[in-house]
């Protein structure tokens, strides 16, 4: 991530490219309204808008609202002043994870982690492994629940064992490790 | 004869100080070909500066200026008035824009500093080949022409032909009255709209000096400020308005029912009708598009005639005035104007492209003027607020800014809706006390006389206010209360929590946009249009009802949504406008015009076509073209064009521009 | 014959693996080449872009300037793929500075990109470039009388590509009437089923499933049809839990489209991976089949 002088929270994720929408926002709440996961927030969509704006940057980097975004971007499309909150709340998730920020009542961080260190590792996300490591990292007697789950995937040949470890990978990390040098140089 | 030039360089303040070094400029400018003085003042344009300008002119027989300042959209008026007090032919004047073309637009101080030398080199160079040049003056037609009979043209009409000048008022509709008729009460005094605005129709339809064209449309103008000439579309009625006394017997007999658009929909007319009771004129007219006689006509048919015939068996006659004529035409009609006064409204925007507010699909989801219609005591539920199937609503929301503030749809604010959709709230709290009444706004837009205080008002009304956007509205229930209601889902913001509130009626506060054929419109009229798509003033500010084109005003919601008070001053500042050139009884023409030398002119008539004010035509007799001084506006087209170079720019000479060049290049 | 740089996604070998299977059933017939990118990667889908943004869009740039080598259009029948490759390819194209940081850390592999590949969703192709005449004249068992809900979830279509109305979409409703089938009306057909929540935060996405689910059935479905390999897999392998979780009896299978549109066609159940499905679908496409 490039490193920024901004003096104000607000600067920060403003001058980021999926969070500069955040200084239109007239605080009209069709964002919320339109949210299908709204309720499950800490504080609603709108209300994260405008604690950003407010340069609360602790409340709302450490807080498990914006991880509860399904990217159905219905916000996007009904939002007046064209914020995109979407790709604001991203923006946020990014900035919790990159400094360290645990969010508290939220899961959704571990299973992304899993997520990407399972494209890291194979090239392609092996869904079982992906969702055994999260499982054992967050929650282990869960998995035993959801093994019936597990089990008719199996049975009907939509999960495997083992990855499939492609050719790619290495370039792939490669060129992960390349556009890391890049970016911090900058 | 030797040429004694003067330039003055204007500091504007900080403006143009700020950024380039006047004193440099002035230097530079005493050094140039013929300049006997240059000054540099703060504000040239200001009394002393301008008398800076005047003295040097007696004192040092200067014979032309250059003003080194602003641009000439601003001043240049100013300083050629400057010049013509002091006895100089305002012609010999010539402006060098070193603010809007130099100092506003530059950071670096000495790279403006050198381009405002340029610029004033030019100016120099250019000025010394101007020619004295004198305007004309026409005559002014009194004749005043008002496109559209809403409050805006009507206003405008009565003060005009209060003043005792011929007055046109061309109206589209049946009925003159506009959106304000089809209103319940207005706000914040809550008048009942018709009976303030029916004494002005009815004094419109009676007045001396009133003609007025109901069902008419303006085609084609041509023409130019003082002298226009309009074309005007009379309409088939299909009925004989001499004739006609709307006792509306006809409307009794006709056996077709059509949606009333004055109703927005939810009530009827019938083929044959009067928009409304009070219609001014009160004469009906048929609909040809459900008239059974006139569809039937096309088919070589002879249907129905009811209105005409009437019921033999029931003993009811027809039409006893005789005045149904089913074989009219439209006619068209030609006057004479001088100024004309653009006055055609707005059009409500149509809330069925926003599908999740569900208008359209759901049977209770209305808008503001279809509500305004049902609370309306002569609409067609007699003034009782209904839902679809008759029963009277238990919970009723307004949502605020549908298609405005909006960059999906229109980016400004309607600017009255907060206020009509208090006056709703103030309905229905007045028409069905034991309902709740929801109102969902963004903010609270109350800045006129009395606003404040209503919305004061409507919150001791017990108006349920909910600061939120709504987000949907939807009639899946999620929870068994919510069973055969429709949920409007928002987010009250000042609570932070999303609420489903369950409603009987939703009432869409829409946009006020521009008509549909405004394009059109401002091409009959040259009319420029803003970007939000209303018609463009000549300045927002210092001239809101005037436009590019001279003699042509723009009024009321025409030119921006508002409310009726501004609305009715815009109609009085227009029509003060027409009046004053009225009593001056003539125009200037601009003297910067082009002008075919005859004995040059080899007749090819390529300039006919090309003059975008078609100012050209062409004299058959002596084959060569003429050109209208009055419609003229200078562009050089013409000029341009003439393949014979017999055609020169007043004030835009080839040694004039060629002079201005090199100055710059220099 | 159309030929396209094919991009399955990770979904389409394992958990959407009728979608792959399918997929390619239906271009045979179709005329359609889906030549699948040599050695592509994952997208980096919503998860890596929540975590590092520019990081998640040089992942997703590797599969664009693969794409690009081969000068077809990138075709992929994964709604998450199609949003996310979609979208590093705007950002990459708005912003010079961020496509020659990715282009200096692709230079490693031998790659690079210049923008130039339009990436599309397998839906968007059938409706646009093979359109809805030709794929009717290739329909053997027209499956009329079938009462199908299509459900489009919500990245297919938001954020407006342009392809299809964002709020209420119609061109699946339509490609599924050119199979011979009832489309029922489904007003919640563009609303989202909880995605990749369903593993983290299972209580919301069940709820949301849930709805789905009665408003189908509410409208007469006896089938539901998806493009999306997340909302296949939600609706039908978790059917269990939001059945139990709400004492309910959803028993209505969800077939990709590319499925349906296989059994309208005539092609082998074998074929089109309905042996993955997890509620049967047998019964509901008994006549057909």
């Amino acid at each position: 991530m490039e490193k920024t002088r901004a003096s104000t929270f607000l600067e920060e994720v403003g001058t980021m490219p999926g969070g500069k929408g955040v200084r239109l926002c007239i605080q009209c709440g069709t964002c919320t309204a339109s949210c299908p996961s709204a309720t499950r927030w800490e504080y609603t969509p709108s209300g994260v808008i405008a604690m950003v704006r407010a340069g609360m940057r602790d409340e709302v980097l450490s807080s498990s609202s914006m991880w509860h975004c399904l990217s159905c971007y219905f916000c996007t499309v009904r939002c007046p002043r064209g914020v995109k909150p979407t790709e604001l709340f991203h923006v946020l998730e990014g900035l919790a994870s990159q400094h360290g920020y645990k969010a508290r009542g939220t899961r959704t961080p571990a299973m992304y982690s899993s997520f990407v260190k399972s494209i890291k590792g194979n090239g392609r996300v092996h869904e079982f492994g992906m969702m055994l490591r999260y499982y054992l990292k967050t929650n282990p007697l869960a998995a035993l629940t959801m093994l019936p789950v597990g089990l008719k995937l199996f049975s009907h040949k939509r999960l495997s064992f083992l990855p499939k470890k492609i050719k790619g990978r290495e370039d792939l990390s490669k060129i992960i490790q390349k556009f890391r040098e890049v970016r911090d140089k900058s | 004869m030797e040429r004694r030039i003067g330039v003055y360089v204007c500091h504007c303040g900080s403006n143009i100080a700020g950024t380039v070094d006047v004193e440099k400029v002035t230097e530079f400018a005493k050094g140039l070909d013929s300049v006997v003085v240059a000054r540099n003042y703060k504000y040239v344009c200001s009394d002393p500066g301008q008398n800076l300008i005047k003295e040097d002119i007696k004192q040092l027989g200067l014979n032309r200026v250059v003003v080194a300042s602003c641009s000439p959209l601003m001043h240049e008026p100013t300083f050629r008035r400057a010049c013509l007090d002091a006895g100089l032919n305002p012609y010999l004047f010539e402006m060098a824009n070193i603010r809007e073309h130099c100092s506003w637009v530059h950071e670096d101080s000495a790279m403006a500093t050198e381009k405002a030398k340029a610029l004033v080199s030019a100016a120099v160079r250019r000025v010394y080949y101007h020619e004295p040049l004198e305007t004309k003056e026409v005559p002014f037609n009194s004749n005043v022409l008002v496109v559209g009979g809403g409050i805006a043209g009507i206003q405008a009409a009565l003060e005009i032909a209060d003043s005792q000048h011929q007055v046109y008022l061309v109206e589209r509709d049946p009925s003159i009255g506009g959106h304000m008729a089809m209103f319940d009460k207005t706000f914040p005094t809550l008048d009942c709209a018709a009976c303030i605005l029916t004494p002005k129709m009815t004094t419109v339809g009676q007045h001396p000096y009133i003609r007025l064209m109901s069902y008419s449309e303006v085609e084609d103008v041509s023409g130019y400020i003082g002298n226009f000439k309009v074309k005007i579309k009379r309409k088939a009625r299909y009925v004989d308005e001499a004739k006609c006394t709307g006792c509306g017997r006809c409307e009794e007999l006709c056996p077709i029912n059509v949606l009333s658009e004055f109703e927005h929909g939810i009530g009827k007319r019938k083929a044959i009708y009067k928009p409304f009771a009070q219609a001014v004129p009160n004469k009906v007219v048929i609909d040809p598009q459900n008239c059974s006689h006139l569809k039937g006509l096309k088919g070589g048919k002879d249907v129905c005639r009811l209105c005409q015939k009437g019921m033999e068996k029931k003993g009811i006659p027809g039409c006893e005035a005789g005045a149904i004529d089913f074989g009219q035409e439209d006619k068209t009609v030609e006057v004479e104007v001088g100024s004309i006064i653009v006055a055609t409204g707005f059009q409500q925007f149509d809330p069925s492209v926003m599908y999740p507010y569900g208008y359209g699909r759901y049977d209770n989801v209305i808008t503001g003027l279809q509500f305004e219609r049902m609370s309306n005591a002569s609409g067609p539920t007699r003034g009782e607020v209904l839902l679809a199937d008759g029963r009277k609503p238990e919970s009723i929301a307004i949502l605020h800014c549908v298609g405005s503030r909006d960059e999906n749809y229109h980016r400004y604010c309607s600017r009255v809706c907060c206020m009509y959709s208090l006056k709703y709230s103030h309905l229905l709290r007045e028409k069905v006390p034991q309902a709740s009444v929801y109102q969902l706004y963004i903010d609270m837009r109350c800045p006129g006389s009395g606003y404040e205080e209503f919305y004061e008002r409507l919150q001791e009304e017990g108006v349920n206010f909910v600061r939120g956007r709504a987000g949907e509205v939807t009639n899946i229930a999620e929870k068994p209360e919510e069973e055969g209601k429709l949920m409007v889902v928002c987010e009250d913001t000042l609570v932070r929590r999303k609420r489903r509130i369950p409603v009987d009626m939703v009432i869409l506060s829409c946009a006020l946009e521009p008509r549909a054929d405004a394009e059109r419109v401002a091409r009959i009229f040259s009319l420029g249009r803003k970007a939000d798509g209303f018609f463009m003033e000549k300045h927002p500010k210092l001239d809101p009802v005037a436009t590019m084109t001279d003699g042509v005003f723009i009024v009321g919601c025409c030119q921006g949504p508002k409310d009726i008070p501004d609305t009715v001053a815009q109609a009085s500042a227009a029509a003060a406008r027409a009046l004053a050139m009225i009593s001056t009884g003539k125009v200037e023409i601009e003297a910067a015009i082009a002008v075919v030398n005859e004995e040059l002119c080899s007749g090819c008539k390529t300039c006919v076509p090309l003059c975008p004010y078609s100012a050209i035509s062409f004299d058959e007799e002596k084959k060569v073209s003429r050109i209208n001084e009055a419609l003229c506006k200078g562009c050089g087209t013409c000029v341009a064009a003439c393949p014979s170079g017999a055609i020169t720019g007043r004030h835009f000479t080839t040694e004039q521009i060629v002079a201005e060049i090199e100055g710059l290049l220099v | 014959m159309k030929y396209y740089a094919y991009y399955p996604g990770c979904s389409a070998e394992a958990t959407g693996a009728g979608l792959g299977v399918s997929a390619l059933a239906i271009a045979k017939p179709l005329d359609m080449e889906l030549i699948e990118l040599e050695d592509w990667t994952c997208c980096g889908t919503t998860a890596y872009g929540s975590l590092d943004e520019s990081e998640a869009i040089v992942v997703a740039a590797r599969n664009l300037a693969l794409a690009e080598k081969t000068g077809l259009h990138l075709v992929t029948p994964c709604s998450n793929c199609f949003l996310t490759l979609s979208k590093a390819n705007e950002r990459l194209k708005e912003q010079p500075k961020l496509m020659a940081q990715v282009n200096e850390a692709l230079a490693v592999a031998n790659l690079e990109y210049h923008g130039s590949v339009r990436v599309r969703h397998l839906t968007e192709v059938l409706v646009k470039d093979i359109g809805l005449e030709v794929i009717s004249t290739k329909v053997k068992r027209p499956l009329n009388g079938l009462k199908v809900a299509p459900y489009y979830g919500c990245q297919l279509v938001r954020p407006d590509y342009g392809f299809d109305d964002p709020e209420f979409p119609h061109s699946l409703d339509r490609l599924v009437e050119s199979f011979g089938a009832t489309v029922v009306p489904f007003p919640l057909k563009s609303h989202c089923c909880g995605g990749s929540l369903i593993i983290s935060e299972e209580d919301l996405a069940l709820d949301l499933m849930r709805k789905l689910l009665a408003n189908a059935v509410g409208n007469g479905a006896e089938c539901i049809v998806t493009p999306c390999p997340l909302c296949q897999t939600n609706l039908d392998a978790y059917r269990g839990r939001v059945n139990s979780k709400f004492k309910t009896n959803y028993d209505l299978p969800v077939l990709f489209v590319t499925q349906l549109m296989g059994v309208a066609f005539g092609i082998d159940g074998k074929d089109l991976g309905l042996k993955t499905n997890i509620v049967p679908a047998g019964k509901v496409l008994a006549n057909y089949i």
